[in-house]
């Protein structure tokens, strides 16, 4: 057991855990915040993507104890104008993946607005691409939706992108 | 997931020291192969030596030209950085098209150069697979092959090795630079990764305590007018079929002064065409060139085929005849699990980005 501080969503917590613990299980299990999702507990869906220090990773290939004193942002401490987006554009049907999708779109947005790259950028050395529906789909690729509300996903992320 | 002892090391001495006194660890950086493979109980450390707060994350330019990178610069920095995007395009192309944004901002340059197989027996307990367990046998030879090797493989193993980003660096002549109890180690990075021959589980000529420091790439201008082209399963996200990591400079007069290429997803390890670059060198810039180079590459191909012999052909042909007496969706279904469509597609795909990369240099000579 080791004792390790999380900052979650601008507060510190202490928790006693082994080091095999996940951040997300750190996260849904010892502090009690289930707006965080466990998909595939493997990478491959985004359900349980975080941002820590404002980047967006998978929680669940996190070890928390890795985690000790980074910044990380989960659902619960977002209040973006991408949720009502969302909502508006029917960016879900049975919810599970809306908090991952909605913590990467505002990761992969600082990361577009940095001017990044993507595989599906043509002029790499540009100041920045276009956000057109391939880029965010390649740029949201990490997130899976079995409800397939992509169209809805893709509208919403468009939406917020171009104000 | 099986307990361990967690380290964390603030510098490169701790890290190595760690691990010389523990030789049952592992380097823990961004985690994104390492804790999976751990769940899966098939990585089982007893210690983990927690290496991602190492001061090794940057990228300089060197005296000669070249750029040094730190081994824990994460791959998402990496393709974002403007040297690489500017000088190695190949490289930050090869990297934005690897896995998700989520495991780009995890996975670091070292953790990407040492990423296991993702054969699915490898994955697959149940499942018997020479890589995981010495001497068990391998169920893809005669299985889902999709995902295999054409390239490089043995009576052992064809498992494809998953990297995108070290298909970039194989045509780039990158340089690996480790660090261990014995001191400081620069090896090419061709010499990095091992064929499988009888020991498939031994994947690279690492010792079990050496760590990734860097890698270096060399001054190469050609490598301004490089692009790696990556062909899947579907469009973004997936492990590659066939990918092509390619740089090339063409002549005033229309013939190949230098070439450097590459293959992902056919080869045992990071495939580096040194046939295909000996045929392309002072040949005409052409289709045909770039189909006779393809052909030398490849005619080593080992496929397997979707009867039990192994012969190539024999499943299209299997497969007409079921057509016609009513079996035809058996053929169809052994030609798609089996990687024999991986000789042609990856002669189309080299063909078709040098073709790109020619037509490119006409357009701004």
């Amino acid at each position: 057991m080791a004792e390790v501080h999380l900052r979650v969503n601008g507060t510190t917590r202490t928790i006693e855990i082994e080091p095999q613990v996940s951040l997300l299980d750190a996260l849904r299990e010892r502090l009690g915040m289930t707006g965080t999702k466990k998909g595939c507990d493997q990478g491959a869906c985004g359900a349980c993507t975080v941002l820590a220090d404002g980047e967006r990773i998978c929680s669940c290939l996190a070890l928390a104890v890795q985690y000790e004193g980074r910044e990380i942002t989960t659902i619960e401490g977002v209040d973006h104008p991408l949720q009502a987006a969302f909502t508006r554009h029917d960016g879900f049907q049975c919810g599970y993946c809306t908090p991952g999708q909605i913590c990467s779109a505002i990761g992969m947005l600082a990361e577009h607005k940095a001017g990044t790259p993507s595989a599906v950028t043509e002029e790499l050395n540009g100041g920045g691409a276009e956000l057109t529906d391939d880029e965010i789909r390649e740029r949201m690729s990490g997130n899976l939706c079995r409800c397939g509300a992509y169209n809805g996903i893709v509208d919403a992320v468009k939406e917020v992108a171009v104000r | 997931m099986r307990p361990f002892a967690y380290v964390s090391a603030p510098d490169v001495n701790t890290a190595v020291d760690a691990i010389a006194e523990h030789p049952r660890a592992k380097f823990l950086g961004g985690g994104t192969n390492l804790v999976d493979l751990m769940r899966e109980d098939i990585e089982r450390p007893d210690t983990v030596i927690d290496i991602s707060r190492l001061p090794l994350t940057a990228i300089e330019t060197l005296p000669d030209g070249g750029v040094r990178i730190g081994a824990l610069v994460r791959n998402s920095h990496l393709a974002a950085d403007p040297l690489i995007r500017s000088r190695y395009p190949v490289l930050a192309q090869s990297v934005l098209n690897g896995a998700s944004g989520q495991l780009r901002n995890m996975a670091t340059v070292g953790g990407n150069l040492l990423q296991r197989s993702r054969c699915p027996y490898f994955y697959d307990g149940a499942a018997r697979c020479n890589k995981r367990e010495p001497g068990a046998g391998c169920d893809a030879m005669e299985g889902f092959s999709r995902s295999a090797a054409v390239l490089g493989t043995s009576g052992s193993c064809i498992a494809a090795h998953p990297s995108d980003m070290c298909v970039a660096l194989a045509a780039l002549d990158a340089v690996v630079e480790t660090e261990s109890v014995r001191g400081t180690r620069r090896l090419p990075f061709a010499e990095l990764h091992q064929l499988p021959g009888d020991t498939p589980h031994i994947e690279t000529q690492l010792a079990d305590d050496e760590l990734i420091t860097a890698v270096e790439l060399p001054a190469l201008p050609l490598a301004a007018h490089s692009r790696y082209r990556k062909v899947r399963d579907r469009a973004s996200y997936a492990f590659a079929l066939v990918s092509v990591a390619a740089a090339l400079d063409v002549r005033d007069d229309g013939t190949v002064a230098d070439v450097r290429l590459a293959l992902g997803g056919v080869g045992a390890k990071p495939w580096r065409a040194h046939a295909a670059e000996a045929v392309l060198r002072g040949a005409p810039a052409s289709e045909e060139s770039f189909r006779r180079a393809a052909d030398a590459e490849l005619a080593a191909g080992a496929v397997r085929a979707g009867g039990r012999t192994g012969q190539p052909g024999r499943s299209e042909l299997q497969g007409r005849q079921g057509q016609q007496d009513g079996r035809g969706q058996q053929g169809q279904q052994g030609q798609q699990s089996r990687n024999e469509f991986k000789i042609e597609l990856a002669r189309r795909t080299i063909v078709a980005t040098l073709r790109r990369l020619a037509d490119d240099d006409g357009s701004t000579a």
